[in-house]
């Protein structure tokens, strides 16, 4: 079945509750870090090989060493909550479920970084989950694991919720940062980084939920131990979001390195496509990454298996590939419309443009104007070309990668999907009719 | 404490004051700003599930920032509402994996059953239909969050209408500190 490092206790009932949690090995960690130096402890995540689970997939004990330590600033570490990449929804259930573990990673984490005060960013409307988490937070507070001189240990720690208020872009790191100072979420030009100039302008690290979570098992056994699940460079298990046109859509904490194929089919996993059907295409690691046909989700263009690693999934770039990202998986069966799909998604990252940058803020809406009137029935063959054209040129162009996560998907849909889009343009009343969807063949190359 | 005419100040209740003084330690004194945002939901949901103008002003002098930075904030953010809304905002993922297991479909069985457009309150004032963005419910699509609750997969018209029923006899709460809870996780979300 594979290893569960974070949710095997996730069903245990009470699991919320600091009691029942500690019952079964929590804060373990907690109790061994602070017998350890800070620095060795962000050792131990160097070690693990341990990623950004967010989505960009960035070692983090190398993120932690770039922290700056200048003397009597206030260090601070931001968990990342702000989960809205579409297609992904695994954080919600880990903090909802096990609101502990990410207490315990962040106490840990926070002591070996040198933080004093962290926060939990969360997206506003998880409002539930907030509350959740104060409660577990008071319960720490209570039994000694959070405030002031931590199980006599010298430290101090303050851990806070914070509610965002509805804009996905505040999942970007700098945007998230502004967020919490009360602002709009626009996001800050880099360099500085945030491990230099972050909250407040004080040296701040933001980390991924999961990721958080992740340091627990990696403290309690050791780095090396992490980095003996998983493959090559992808070590240790990740949670992925299955949904669409799945028969066993959820959350799967999987070893790296399962093959794609038994992750779309097995029981054990997804149990393959919903009524019957056939799958047509798959966007493997949340709406930012691009879509890829069938053929080439389950093999890459060499003809090896598809695992759900970060190298497989990336085999062959953005020409026949794809990425790990948040591991949101998105199936999509034989009767979507991958046009009406991509339309969607353009949609949704015109809505969530902060608007700062004229290359994002203007692309993106043209991006859906053109694919709305290509889905509609009123487009031309240029408009597949401009679709194109304009998603390059705002790659590389924008502050932050919002932009490159817009483009991604229209340059990939009209990679391996052209003859659909050109069938919108052709044949535009048999492709408008109701349930309507292309079945020829995708491009492969 | 709402503002039912267009000159009465609105002010906070007692309680949100103290939930605001309490979450005003979480950030260092000089930084009082960061409070911002949680000080909206609490004004949203003191004052009738919107925020006027005037509670927007109220938010200012609360912090002691200029009522436009209160704007801006107010303006950027899709959870806020800047114009009154029905008894209860029935806001309906529209993004990607909600469309492809039916949030189209959804939308319009909303439309019918309460008689309001997308954007609209309905005729008698209880529910105002709202579209939003992806809210880390994939799994179990097509899904409507209502205040704080998630209902999930609601794919049949029985668990539509079970939803419709339940929120008839609700009443929203004012966002207290976590004593309150007891909001249930939907019975999918539980299926991990």
């Amino acid at each position: 079945m594979g290893r569960k490092l974070l949710t095997e206790h996730i069903n245990v009932a009470g699991i919320e509750t600091f009691d029942v949690y500690r019952q079964h090995g929590g804060y373990r960690s907690v109790e061994k870090a602070l017998k350890m130096t800070p620095d060795e402890v962000v050792e131990e995540v160097k070690k693990s090989g341990l990623r950004g689970r967010g989505g960009a997939g960035f070692p983090t004990g190398m993120k932690w060493s770039f922290l700056a330590k200048p003397e009597g600033v206030p260090r601070y570490l931001v968990c990342n909550a702000d989960e809205s990449e579409p297609g992904t929804f695994k954080d919600r259930q880990l903090m909802s479920k096990l609101p502990h573990l990410l207490i315990e990673g962040m106490i840990t984490s926070s002591y070996a970084l040198g933080a004093n005060t962290s926060y939990i960013y969360i997206r506003g409307e998880l409002l539930y989950v907030l509350r959740i988490l104060e409660k577990a937070i008071a319960e720490a507070y209570a039994k000694g694991y959070l405030g002031k001189n931590i199980l006599g240990s010298g430290y101090d720690l303050d851990l806070h919720v914070h509610p965002g208020g509805g804009a996905y872009i505040c999942g970007e790191e700098t945007a998230l940062l502004e967020s919490l100072e009360g602002k709009r979420g626009n996001p800050r030009n880099k360099p500085p980084f945030p491990a230099v100039q972050g909250l407040y302008a004080r040296p701040t690290v933001v980390n991924n939920v999961e990721s958080i979570c992740a340091v627990v098992p990696i403290v309690n056994d050791g780095g090396d131990e992490y980095a003996k699940i998983g493959v090559g460079k992808s070590t240790g298990t990740k949670l992925i979001s299955a949904c669409g046109h799945l028969n066993k859509p959820g959350i799967y904490e999987i070893e790296l390195g399962v093959p794609v194929e038994e992750f779309i089919y097995s029981d054990e996993y997804c149990g393959g496509i919903w009524k019957g059907r056939d799958l047509k295409a798959v966007v493997a690691g949340g709406s930012s990454v691009p879509i890829l046909p069938k053929e080439l989700i389950l093999k890459t263009a060499a003809g090896e298996d598809r695992l759900m690693t970060y190298e497989s999934l990336s085999d062959g770039g953005f020409v026949t590939g794809t990425m790990l990202g948040s591991g949101g998986f998105i199936a999509m069966d034989e009767t979507t419309c991958i046009v009406r799909n991509t339309w969607n998604f353009s949609r949704f990252y015109h809505h969530e443009s902060c608007g700062q940058c004229s290359p994002c803020r203007e692309g993106t809406g043209w991006m859906e104007k053109v694919l709305h009137r290509l889905e509609y029935g009123h487009g031309s063959m240029h408009d597949i070309d401009l679709l194109v054209s304009v998603a390059k040129q705002i790659e590389g162009n924008t502050i932050c990668p919002l932009g490159e996560a817009a483009a991604w998907p229209v340059a990939a849909a009209v990679r391996h999907f052209r003859h659909e889009f050109e069938w919108h343009v052709t044949n535009p009343k048999e492709a408008t009719a109701p349930g309507a969807a292309y079945r020829g063949a995708a491009v492969l190359a | 404490m709402e503002s039912t005419t267009a000159t009465a100040k609105p002010q906070f209740s007692p309680a949100a004051q103290a939930e605001i003084k309490r979450l005003l330690t979480h950030y260092p004194e000089d930084r009082s700003k960061s409070a911002l945002l949680p000080i909206l939901h609490i004004a949203q949901a003191e004052f009738g599930g919107w925020v006027s103008p005037q509670v927007q002003d109220l938010v200012a002098e609360t912090l002691n920032i200029k009522p436009i930075e209160v704007y801006e904030v107010a303006t950027f953010y899709t959870m806020f509402n800047l114009k009154p809304v029905g008894k209860h905002v029935l806001e309906i993922c529209r993004t990607g994996p909600c469309m492809l297991r039916g949030s189209d479909e959804l939308t319009e069985h909303l439309e019918r059953i309460t008689g309001a457009k997308m954007g609209q309150t309905s005729p008698d004032g209880v529910f105002t239909l709202k579209e939003v963005e992806c809210l880390a419910a994939c799994g179990f699509a097509p899904i409507v969050q209502v205040r704080e609750k998630y209902y999930e997969q609601l794919d049949t018209p029985e668990a539509v209408d079970g939803m419709l029923n339940e929120l008839r006899n609700l009443v929203h709460r004012p966002i207290l500190p976590w004593e309150e809870t007891g909001l249930a996780t939907s019975p999918a979300a539980s299926r991990f």
